[in-house]
C-alpha cells in the first residue's frame, strides 16, 4: 500500500485508508481513483501531479 | 508587536513582523457597518441615513484605497508556516461568523418592527446583502481550509447569504476550471456583468450539485441524504429566514428576497472582476495549463484587502488556495486592478466604463502581447473586438497592403 501527496497543498492519499469522505474505500489503489481526480483539499494539481511518497509515520 | 524569526543555515536569523496584524480586525467588525444606518437614523430621524453603509463601501473605501495607496509588504517565505500556525488570525474569521448573523437579524428586526417607507425597506435589504455578501468572504477564507471545524463554520456563514453551495463550488469547481471557457465564474472579454450573472449564478449552482453528488454516489448515498453538505447549509438557511418571516410577517418575504440576491449579486461582481478575460493555454493532453498568477486580477491596495481578509491578493490564492489569508503575497507584474474591488464593482455595473478600463490593460499583460488568441473572448464578440485589436499579421498585412498603395 502506497500513500501519494498532493504538491502543492500536502494531502496525502494512503491507499491502506482511503478517503471516506469522498467515497473512496479503504484499500482503494490510486491507480483505481477517476481520472478526473483532482486534489480534495486544493483542486489544483491532477491526479498525475501527485507524488508517490512512503507510508507517513 | 509579535515577532516571528527563523534561523537560515544561509541566510542566518530571519524575523519579520506582521504590520499588518492588528489591522486584521477590520475584516471581523466591518460587516457592522451595515447596521450604521440604523444608528444614524436614530439620532437623525432622516431616512437618507440608511444610504450611508452604500455610501462607505463604494465611495469612502475607494477613496481610502487612492489615499493609503498599495502594499507591497510580503512575509518572508521560511515564516509562512509560523505565519500560518499563529491561531490569532483564524480566531478572527470565527468571530466574524456571529457578526454576519448580528448584522441580518438587526437589519431584519428593524424592518419588521418599525414603519419606515418601502424605499427604505429597499435601501435596507439593498445594504444587507452587500454586507452578507462579505459572509462569503469569511465562507471562502474558512472554506479552503482543511480542517473539518473551519469547514464547518464555512458552511454556517455561507448560510446568512442563502448561498450553501459557494464552498463546495468555489473550491472543487471554480478553481479547478478558473480562466477557461468553461468556467462559469470566470467572465469573457467583452461579456458585460449583465450577460455574466445570468451565466455564473445557475452555472455554479449545477456545477456545485453535480460536484456534490458525484461524492455522495461514490459513497453509495441519495443525493438528498443529511450528508449532503449544500443542503446543510440550506437547511439552516431555511431555519433562520422561515423565522424570521414567521415573526414578521410578508414584509419579510420581501426583505429577504431582495439580501439573497443582493448578497448573491456581491459574488457575481468578485467573480466578474477577478478573471476577465484571462486565459489557460489547453495542452497537447487535453488538460489546461496549470493556474498561472498572470491569470487572476490583483488590487493590492491596504484598504479594501484588511476589509476582505486579503482576498484581493487573488494570484497567491489561486496558486496556494488552502493558503491563510495573512501569508499572502504580492509579485511584481502581476496584472492589476486600478482601485480595489469595490470601486472596480461599481465600473463593473457601467459596462462601457469597464470596457474602457479593462480591455487595452487586459490585452496589454505580456502574456496577451495584444494577441486575442491569449484572451477568453465573449463569443459572439471576436469580430468586434478583432476590429479593434487585429492579430499581429493582419496589422503587418495593412501596413503591407498600406505601402503598396502609397507606392502606386
Amino acid at each position: 500500500m502506497n500513500c501519494y501527496q498532493c504538491p502543492d497543498c500536502g494531502y496525502i492519499y494512503n491507499e491502506a485508508k482511503g478517503d471516506a469522505h469522498e467515497g473512496y474505500p479503504s484499500g482503494m489503489k490510486f491507480a483505481g481513483l477517476p481520472e478526473e481526480f483532482v486534489c480534495p483539499d486544493c483542486a489544483v494539481r491532477y491526479k498525475e501531479d501527485f507524488v508517490c511518497i512512503e507510508t507517513p509515520q | 508587536m509579535k515577532v516571528y524569526t527563523f534561523d537560515s543555515p544561509d541566510k542566518g536569523q530571519i524575523t519579520y513582523r506582521d504590520s499588518k496584524r492588528h489591522l486584521w480586525l477590520a475584516s471581523m467588525v466591518y460587516p457592522l457597518v451595515a447596521v450604521s444606518g440604523i444608528g444614524l437614523y436614530m439620532v437623525t430621524g432622516s431616512e437618507w441615513s440608511f444610504l450611508a453603509p452604500l455610501v462607505f463601501i463604494y465611495g469612502v473605501s475607494t477613496l481610502f484605497d487612492a489615499i493609503f495607496g498599495v502594499d507591497t509588504s510580503n512575509p518572508p517565505e521560511e515564516l509562512v508556516s509560523q505565519l500560518e500556525e499563529d491561531r490569532y488570525y483564524r480566531w478572527l474569521t470565527y468571530l466574524t461568523i456571529p457578526i454576519h448573523y448580528i448584522v441580518l437579524l438587526t437589519l431584519a428586526i428593524f424592518v419588521g418592527t418599525q414603519s419606515v417607507s418601502m424605499l427604505s425597506v429597499l435601501a435596507l435589504a439593498i445594504t444587507g446583502g452587500i454586507y452578507s455578501g462579505l459572509g462569503l468572504v469569511t465562507a471562502h477564507e474558512l472554506g479552503h481550509k482543511k480542517s473539518r471545524l473551519e469547514r464547518n463554520l464555512a458552511k454556517i456563514v455561507q448560510a446568512v447569504p442563502a448561498y450553501g453551495h459557494f464552498c463546495l463550488e468555489h473550491n472543487r469547481g471554480h478553481h479547478r476550471d478558473v480562466a477557461t471557457p468553461e468556467d462559469p465564474a470566470s467572465s469573457r472579454m467583452g461579456e458585460s456583468i449583465y450577460q455574466f450573472v445570468r451565466r455564473e449564478i445557475p452555472g455554479a449552482f449545477k456545477r456545485a450539485w453535480k460536484i456534490e453528488n458525484d461524492r455522495l454516489e461514490r459513497n453509495g448515498k441519495n443525493v438528498w441524504s443529511m450528508d449532503n453538505e449544500i443542503l446543510q447549509s440550506y437547511a439552516l438557511t431555511a431555519v433562520v429566514q422561515l423565522a424570521l418571516i414567521a415573526s414578521f410577517g410578508w414584509i419579510m418575504v420581501l426583505f429577504l428576497a431582495v439580501h439573497n440576491f443582493w448578497a448573491w449579486w456581491q459574488l457575481t461582481s468578485a467573480n466578474y472582476i477577478e478573471h476577465y478575460g484571462l486565459l489557460r493555454k489547453k495542452e497537447a493532453s487535453g488538460r489546461y495549463e496549470r493556474c498561472q498568477p498572470y491569470h487572476s486580477w490583483n488590487a493590492n491596495h491596504v484598504f479594501s484587502n484588511i476589509l476582505l481578509f486579503h482576498l484581493e491578493r487573488h494570484s497567491d490564492h489561486h496558486a496556494h488556495p488552502v493558503r491563510r489569508y495573512q501569508c499572502l503575497r504580492d509579485f511584481p507584474e502581476l496584472p492589476s486592478l486600478p482601485t480595489g474591488y469595490f470601486g472596480m464593482f461599481v465600473a463593473a455595473y457601467i459596462p462601457p466604463l469597464w470596457y474602457r478600463i479593462m480591455d487595452k490593460r487586459l490585452m496589454a499583460l505580456p502574456h496577451v502581447a495584444g494577441n486575442l488568441d491569449n484572451v477568453n473572448v465573449q463569443p459572439g464578440k471576436l469580430d468586434a473586438l478583432l476590429a479593434r485589436y487585429p492579430r499581429q499579421a493582419e496589422v503587418l498585412d495593412t501596413s503591407f497592403h498600406q505601402t503598396e498603395a502609397a507606392a502606386a
